[in-house]
C-alpha cells in the first residue's frame, strides 16, 4: 500500500477533534479503524490534507446497556467488541451476528460499527439489523451541538450520509427490545462467507397474542441505501406467520428491491435471494420468539 | 514532516523517524528490518501481514505506524522463546507439513496465536473461522488446520492444569 501524503492529528477528546474538523473544513477527514478510509486513500479516491485519528479518544470507546434506555455503542467500539460483548449477545443476538458476518478476524479487530455506517456502503453488514431494531445515531458538531437521527434516514446514497462536514458520529443507540420480539440477520455473497454481502436482510418482529404485531424488514445491497420493504412488512401484521405468509412477504420484498447487476451478482439473482433470505430471516426471528415461551423474551 | 514514532515490537522499543502515511507493515520491514511480516495484497484481504496489537490479530498493511504507538506489537520474530526452540505453533507447522512456500506462514501463525489465546481447544470449524482472514495459495489449508489442532494440544499440555 502506498498512501497519499497527509498531516496527521490524534486528538484526545471529542471536543478537540471537532475543533480540528471545523478548522480544516473540507480538507480533513476523521478515521476510526481505517479499514475503509485507508483503502480509498490508497486508490486515490480520497486524499484529505489532514487525517484526524479518533483512536486516542477514550471517551468514545464503550458499549453500554441501560435497562431503561437500551444499548449505546460508542464510535470506537470495534466489530470484534460487539461480537464478543456478553450483553449484546444475550439481548441483541442479531446485532452481534451481523457484526460477526462482517469481514475477517483481522478487519473486525480494527474496524468499528460506526465506521461501517459512516462509510455508507449499500452492502454495509451492520446497517439492516440496526435499522430493523430502530437504532438512532448521535451526530455532534462544533460547540458540542448534538442531534439524533433515525439510522434509516442517515444514509443518503452510496458513500453519502447525513453527516455535515464538521460532524462526528458519537454513538449508536438501540432501544430496549420490546417484550415478545426478536430480530434476525441473513446475508449471502456469491463466493464465500468472508466476501462482501451481495444481498442481506435484517428483520425485526413483535408477537402479541400469537399474532404478528409489528414487522420491520430491511434489505441491504439491493438499492443505493439500505431500504425498508414496507409492503412486505404490511403483509405480515395481524397474521399468524404461517409458511405461506412468510413466502408471500419474501416475494413482495423481492419486488420492492431495486438491485443492480455488478461484479458481485446479477440483479435477477439478487432479487431471488431477497425472497429466500427474507423468508429465512422471518422464520428464524419468529421461531426464536416462539421458543422463548410465548413472548416474554428479550431478543 | 517526519515524526519520531516509538514502537514496542516483541518487547523491544524502537524509535523511528517516519512520515505519518507510512504503514506499520512498511516501518516493520523497511525501517526496523523485521522482514518476517510479509506483504501480499496490501488491501486487508490476504492476512500475510498479520501482527498482534495487544494480543489481537490485525492487518499491518492497513495500520498506520503512528497509530501502533503504545501497543505491544508481536511479529513472527517474537514467537520463539529462543533461537534454539520454536514456539509450539511454529513447531507444529513444521511437524505437520503445513508450510510450502511459506509466504502465508507468519500471518497464519499469528492468527493462530490470537485464536488459541481466546479458545484453547477449537473445533475444526472454529479454526477455519479463525483463519478466515488468511489466504494460502499452496497448501489447501488441511495441514494448516491440523497443525493448529496439534499446537492447541501441545499448548494445553504445557500449561499446568
Ligand atoms: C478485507 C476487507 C473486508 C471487508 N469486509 C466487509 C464486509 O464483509 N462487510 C462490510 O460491511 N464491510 C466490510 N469491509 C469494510 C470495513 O471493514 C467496514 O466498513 C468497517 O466497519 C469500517 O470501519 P472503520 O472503523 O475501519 O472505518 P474507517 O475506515 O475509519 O472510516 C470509514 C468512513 O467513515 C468515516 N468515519 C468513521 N468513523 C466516523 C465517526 N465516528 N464519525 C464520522 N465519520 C466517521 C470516515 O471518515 C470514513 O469516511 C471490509 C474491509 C476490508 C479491508
Ligand atoms: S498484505 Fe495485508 S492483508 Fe494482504
Ligand atoms: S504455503 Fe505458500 S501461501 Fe501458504
Amino acid at each position: 500500500m502506498s498512501l497519499p501524503q497527509f498531516a496527521y492529528a490524534a486528538p484526545k477528546t471529542l471536543e478537540e477533534a471537532l475543533a480540528l474538523l471545523a478548522q480544516h473544513r473540507g480538507d480533513a477527514r476523521v478515521m476510526a479503524g481505517g479499514t475503509d478510509l485507508l483503502l480509498k486513500m490508497e486508490r486515490r479516491k480520497l486524499a484529505p490534507a489532514v487525517l484526524i485519528g479518533l483512536k486516542r479518544i477514550d471517551e468514545l470507546r464503550y458499549i453500554r446497556f441501560e435497562p431503561e434506555q437500551g444499548l449505546f455503542i460508542g464510535a470506537l467500539a470495534r466489530l470484534s467488541d460487539v461480537v464478543e460483548d456478553a450483553i449484546i449477545r444475550a439481548k441483541y443476538p442479531a446485532i452481534a451476528h451481523a457484526a460477526s458476518r462482517t469481514a475477517t478476524v483481522q478487519i473486525r479487530n480494527m474496524g468499528t460499527v460506526a465506521g461501517n455506517l459512516c462509510n455508507s456502503s449499500p452492502c454495509a453488514d451492520n446497517a439492516p439489523t440496526l435499522i430493523a431494531r430502530g437504532a438512532k445515531v448521535e451526530l455532534v458538531g462544533a460547540q458540542a451541538r448534538s442531534r439524533w437521527l433515525d439510522l434509516e434516514k442517515f444514509f443518503t446514497g452510496p458513500g453519502a450520509t447525513a453527516l455535515a462536514p464538521d460532524e462526528i458520529m458519537r454513538q449508536i443507540h438501540v432501544p430496549c427490545p420490546p417484550g415478545g420480539s426478536a430480530a434476525a440477520y441473513q446475508n449471502i455473497s456469491a463466493r464465500s462467507k468472508v466476501d462482501i454481502s451481495a444481498v442481506s436482510v435484517g428483520v425485526h418482529l413483535t408477537r402479541r397474542d400469537g399474532k404478528c404485531h409489528d414487522a420491520r424488514i430491511v434489505l441491504g445491497a439491493v438499492a443505493p441505501v439500505p431500504m425498508r420493504a414496507r409492503e412486505a412488512e404490511a403483509l405480515l401484521v395481524g397474521t399468524g406467520m404461517d409458511e405461506d405468509v412468510m413466502r408471500a412477504s419474501g416475494e413482495m420484498a423481492a419486488r420492492e428491491a431495486r438491485p443492480i447487476s455488478d461484479v458481485r451478482a446479477s440483479s435477477e439473482w439478487r432479487r431471488e435471494m431477497v425472497a429466500v433470505l427474507t423468508r429465512r430471516a422471518l422464520r428464524q426471528a419468529w421461531d426464536s420468539i416462539a421458543s422463548a415461551h410465548g413472548g416474554i423474551v428479550n431478543r | 514532516m517526519k515524526q519520531i514514532i516509538r514502537l514496542t515490537v516483541n518487547g523491544d522499543v524502537y524509535e523511528v523517524a517516519a512520515h505519518p502515511w507510512r504503514t506499520l507493515n512498511d516501518v516493520l520491514r523497511e525501517d526496523i528490518h523485521l522482514t518476517g511480516t510479509k506483504k501480499g495484497c496490501g488491501d486487508g484481504d490476504c492476512g500475510a501481514c498479520t501482527v498482534l496489537l495487544d494480543g489481537r490479530a490485525v492487518a499491518s498493511c492497513l495500520t498506520l505506524a503512528i497509530e501502533a504507538e503504545g501497543f505491544e506489537i508481536v511479529t513472527v520474530e517474537g514467537l520463539a522463546a529462543s533461537r534454539e526452540k520454536l514456539h509450539p505453533i511454529q513447531q507444529s507447522f513444521v511437524d505437520e507439513g503445513a508450510i510450502q512456500c511459506g509466504y502465508c506462514t507468519p500471518g497464519m501463525e499469528l492468527a493462530a496465536l490470537h485464536l488459541l489465546s481466546k479458545n484453547s481447544d477449537p473445533t475444526e470449524e472454529e479454526i477455519r473461522a479463525g483463519l478466515s482472514g488468511n489466504l494460502c495459495r499452496c497448501t489447501g489449508y488441511t495441514k494448516i488446520v491440523s497443525a493448529i489442532k496439534e499446537a492447541a494440544r501441545r499448548l494445553r499440555a504445557d500449561r499446568p492444569a
